[in-house]
């Protein structure tokens, strides 16, 4: 045994919480006959002023070098504990806390079995720290440069806060033009401004701006470094025209003979085999798509070529790699929108008339396919429009989560809809009304008094398979009414599908090149859904908007200039302290097998062919343990977390 | 110099260990000039009696060879530690429990029951039994206990050093022997051979590992020049201590483990386990499923020569 080990335990009753259940006393007496135990207190709230001044106390008059706390979780206050011994002077690493209330009180009924549990948890607590060891915080200069992953709304409004505040931002976006599906929107709720309208200023910002390198028709194709230190490859694609020479007069685009399905009309009108998404594109520099280019398939045509006066088009560009030393990381990459057609009973893609949200949307823009006019596939004006909600959400044979937007938008459509079409006669098939927002109720409220019909219940079917005279010639929507507990028929020229906010379909890629978790849903997953909604698990990668979950805009807005103020504090602060629980490497037992190589999470080992041994860069590990686990030959070891320790830990536990 | 008095003893082995005294060839008579052999059953006739007439430490150095199985064999392991100054446990069943260890998943009445009554060879419609007393007509016959447990000689006696290998390797023997006349003992409770795993003396280029599929020895020819984890056959090498010149890995055949594991490694099963896990390059339940049905007899895979002194030394009784 250690001669010097002098370890304080301090039992907390959590008011009722813990002492509720658990007998203090009795934990504090016991304690107090363990090995090293120097002494053994109980105490009503030890993360009061009090309970710290008394640990601070102790360890100052009887010469503590190891502190227990038996409280609450060490998410809640293990580093309030961790301050408390370093204010009096203790390696915060000689701190350890025994979760008494998470995993004890609140969990166990009968009060002496709650009891001995407490007791087993502290004795596991005092058996490993007797074996804890100081460990060194570090710190790690920050780049003052950040990379913003997606040019939709949350991106761009995280790229300028960083940017006006006089960093380098480089905001990459996959397609031609930043503007994500804001830009798509005709107006937005519950305010109805023209979404263009509060949105372009954005858009020529960011293209404008001197701090913000964009890059459009790009990917992230890999990341490494670490928090302040991240490096990045990005694969500029060829647009085949030159961003330097075009000025964006388009006429290209207009002698092109070439078309092909618009992406951004959401397949209902076309485009040009060189095109811009929209007209606001930033950068308003085309690109050619080779798959419908004539010149690409075929070897001639080249009309853009001959009618482009500053001589931009180069069907010779190649893809261009380049390499971004970065700070930070904010991963804004969007949603995808439900694909409806999965849902065969709906009827999207086999009867006409029946489109989805996204598809409404630019319908009713001015500049969109139908130069803002609603109407059938036929050209002719819809009198009855039905609005299917949650069509992919709160549905478990799709999504079970709630899109958020839908009920608000469908609220929209029919402002819309009653605005363009008077006579209209709109239903709105819901489940239930989810007007939460500032102002949303109020909008809610408004579009009732605009005579729309509200029908609760899910719809079951769209069909052409009419009974009746009225509903001849027209698609019925069968619903079941809820409120009036009967099945109804309801007769629709046009059936709008409200359709769900989906995670990427390569979710999965983008999370295992930024390094970070999906949660259930396969949305991105922040690190604290309360108090820390827009970090990561990888310490300087953030994310923002629908990548991280449905959200409105505002939503989206506020945490992309969450985003950004987290950076931004880092970049002022100049440094950050990185995890002192790392794994090491110790190269005397290292026999070079190279099973851990692979392994790591973080990217942090590297194998060292001289010396035919593995080597963890300490600044990349976050002491996660998988190599430790790993490692057959136990050359591999977790700072705080040894095999000495665990099984310490385990031990006292079965005491 | 005086000469040293030797003793050499088998228990639960198969013999092999003896062999390998004799394979170091013109190197025994080195140890004739060294060594006075005192007690060795397999070679010199003597007795039981013979060395409980020994005074207690008079012999020198003791090679013990075998795990402990019987009431016999741990009364010659006590009976050698009182009259030996120095005792080695040779090869891996004394190291480590070895393969008659692997019998630590079953237990005695198990055993005999496989032994003698089940087994292909046996002939034995009574299903007549060992046992520990006989009645004959001669009298009462007195056979030693078998016990359930198998157990490695330092979890019977105190033991200074291990002599690792199945059997232990010539060069390893020579290095002991030449220790022996030097006067020159390394601390005690060394294990010799390598401090490192088995990899770092392996000549095989080694990668990055990911594997699809668990291949055993006769389903491919591995590539002799490929690490054998990363064609998908599983050796035990990362988790076993370097020391053997990597034999079998010449052989083209992946390492068994019987040098036991690595200093610091307290379990080389559950480490080659975990470190096998970790290389599966699979996700889907059932693929995982899959290749760990294609790992056959994964206990004896993992502690074919280490289950007795492992941290679950041997199913619940």
């Amino acid at each position: 045994m250690k001669d010097d080990v002098r370890i304080g335990v301090y039992i907390c009753h959590c008011g009722s919480n813990i002492a509720g259940t658990v007998d203090t006393k009795e934990v504090a007496k016991f304690a107090q006959g363990l090995p090293s135990v120097v002494i053994a207190k109980d105490y009503m709230y030890m993360c009061s002023d009090p309970g710290q001044n008394m640990i601070k106390e102790d360890i100052e008059q009887l010469g503590l070098n190891r502190v227990v706390v038996a409280s609450c979780s060490p998410m809640l206050h293990e580093h309030t504990f961790r301050q408390a011994c370093q204010d009096a002077g203790l390696n915060p690493y000689l701190f350890e806390m025994a979760n008494i209330r998470e995993h004890c009180s609140w969990v166990t009924e009968d009060p002496k079995s709650a009891t001995e549990k407490a007791k087993a948890l502290v004795s596991a607590a005092v058996r490993r720290i007797y074996y804890q060891e100081p460990l060194e915080v570090r710190e790690v200069p920050v780049t003052a440069s950040v990379l913003v992953v997606g040019g939709g709304i949350a991106g761009i409004q995280a790229a300028l806060e960083i940017a006006n505040a006089g960093h380098k931002v480089y905001l990459v976006e996959r397609e031609p033009s930043i503007g994500g599906h804001m830009a798509q929107f005709d107006k937005t709720f519950p305010t109805l401004d023209c979404a263009s309208c509060i949105f372009t200023p954005l858009l020529s910002a960011v293209g404008q701006h001197p701090n913000i390198d964009l890059m459009t028709y790009s990917d992230v194709e890999e990341v490494s470094g670490y928090i302040g230190n991240f490096k990045a490859k990005i694969r500029k694609r060829a647009r085949y025209v030159d961003e330097d020479k075009c000025n964006g007069c388009l006429v290209c685009v207009e002698k092109c003979p070439w078309k092909a399905v618009s992406e951004f009309d959401e397949g209902l009108a076309q485009r040009k085999a060189i095109y811009t998404p929209f007209a606001q594109a930033v950068p308003s520099v085309p690109v050619i798509d080779t798959e419908h280019c004539v010149y690409f398939s075929k070897g001639t045509c080249r009309a853009c070529e001959r009618f482009c006066d500053p001589k931009a088009i180069d069907f010779e560009q190649q893809d261009k790699e380049v390499e971004v030393e970065v700070g930070a990381v904010i991963v804004a990459t969007g949603y995808d929108a439900f694909d409806p057609s999965v849902i065969t009973s709906y009827g999207y893609g086999h009867y006409d008339n029946v489109i989805t949200a996204l598809q409404f949307e630019r319908m009713c823009n001015a500049s969109g396919p139908t130069d803002g006019k609603i109407v059938l596939r036929d050209g002719s004006e819809p009198k009855n429009i039905a609005i299917i909600h949650c069509v992919g959400s709160r549905d478990k044979n799709y999504h079970e989560y709630c899109s958020r937007v839908c009920c608000m938008y469908s609220l929209k459509y029919s402002h819309l809809i009653k605005e363009k079409i008077e006579d209209a006669e709109v239903y709105q098939f819901y489940i239930d009304m989810r007007c939460f927002g500032k102002g949303y109720e109020e909008f809610y409220e408004r579009v009732s008094d605009e005579g729309v019909k509200f029908i609760r219940g899910k719809v079951g079917e769209v069909t052409n398979r009419t009974i009746t005279e009225e509903e001849r010639g027209k698609l019925v929507v069968v619903a079941e009414d809820s409120l009036m507990s009967a099945m109804i028929r309801v007769p629709a020229d046009m059936v709008i599908l409200s359709t769900a906010l989906e995670a990427r379909s390569d979710a999965e890629a983008v999370a295992r090149l930024f390094n970070i978790s999906r949660s259930a849903d396969g949305f991105f997953l922040e690190r604290h859904p309360k108090l820390d909604p827009v970090a990561t698990t990888t310490d300087g990668t953030f994310v923002v908007g629908c990548a991280q979950g449905p959200k409105d805009i505002p939503d989206a807005v506020a945490q992309a200039s969450a985003a950004a103020a987290r950076v931004l504090a880092m970049i002022s602060k100049g440094s950050v302290e990185i995890e002192a629980a790392t794994a090491v490497i110790d190269e005397e037992l290292c026999s070079g097998c190279k099973i851990c190589n692979l392994l790591c999470p973080y990217s942090a080992i590297s194998f060292d062919e001289e010396k035919s041994v593995s080597r963890i860069n300490e600044a990349l590990c976050k002491g996660c343990g998988v190599c430790v686990a790993a490692c057959p030959s136990s050359a591999i070891a977790g700072k705080h977390f040894t095999t000495e320790q665990i099984m310490a830990e385990i031990e006292g536990v079965l005491v | 110099m005086a000469k040293l008095n030797l003793a050499i003893y088998w228990s639960a082995s198969c013999g092999g260990c003896d062999v390998a005294i004799l394979d170091i060839n013109e190197k025994i008579l080195q140890v004739a000039e060294i060594a006075d052999i005192v007690f060795w059953p397999i070679a010199l006739d003597f007795k039981r009696h013979h060395v409980e007439a020994m005074e207690d430490k008079s012999i020198d150095v003791c090679l013990f060879n075998g795990a402990v199985r019987t009431s016999e064999q741990e009364e010659m392991a006590e009976l050698l530690r009182a009259k030996s100054k120095a005792m080695v446990a040779f090869g891996s069943c004394a190291h480590l429990g070895g393969i008659p260890g692997l019998s630590n998943f079953t237990n005695r009445a198990e055993t005999f029951e496989r032994a003698f009554v089940e087994a292909e060879s046996c002939d034995n419609p009574d299903k007549t039994l060992p046992q520990n007393m006989t009645n004959v007509a001669e009298g009462e016959l007195e056979q030693p206990e078998f016990y359930d447990t198998v157990k490695a000689l330092n979890q019977v006696v105190d033991v200074e050093y291990y002599i690792p290998g199945c059997p232990p390797t010539v060069p390893i023997i020579s290095q002991v022997v030449d220790a022996l006349a030097a006067g020159k003992l390394p601390p005690v409770g060394t294990v010799f051979g390598s401090d490192k795993a088995l990899c770092d003396e392996c000549p095989r280029t080694k990668e990055e590992k990911k594997i699809t599929k668990i291949y055993r020895p006769h389903e491919i020819i591995p590539d002799p020049e490929k690490c054998f984890l990363e064609q998908g056959m599983i050796c035990t090498g990362p988790a076993t201590r370097g020391g053997c010149e990597a034999r079998c890995i010449a052989a083209n055949m992946p390492c068994r483990g019987c040098f036991g594991p690595p200093p610091g490694v307290t379990d080389q099963g559950t480490h080659m386990l975990s470190a096998l896990a970790s290389i599966l390059d699979v996700t889907e339940d059932e693929d995982i499923a899959r290749m760990i049905d294609e790992i056959v007899d994964p206990a004896g895979t993992f502690y074919r020569f280490s289950l007795p002194t492992a941290m679950m030394n041997r199913r619940r009784m």
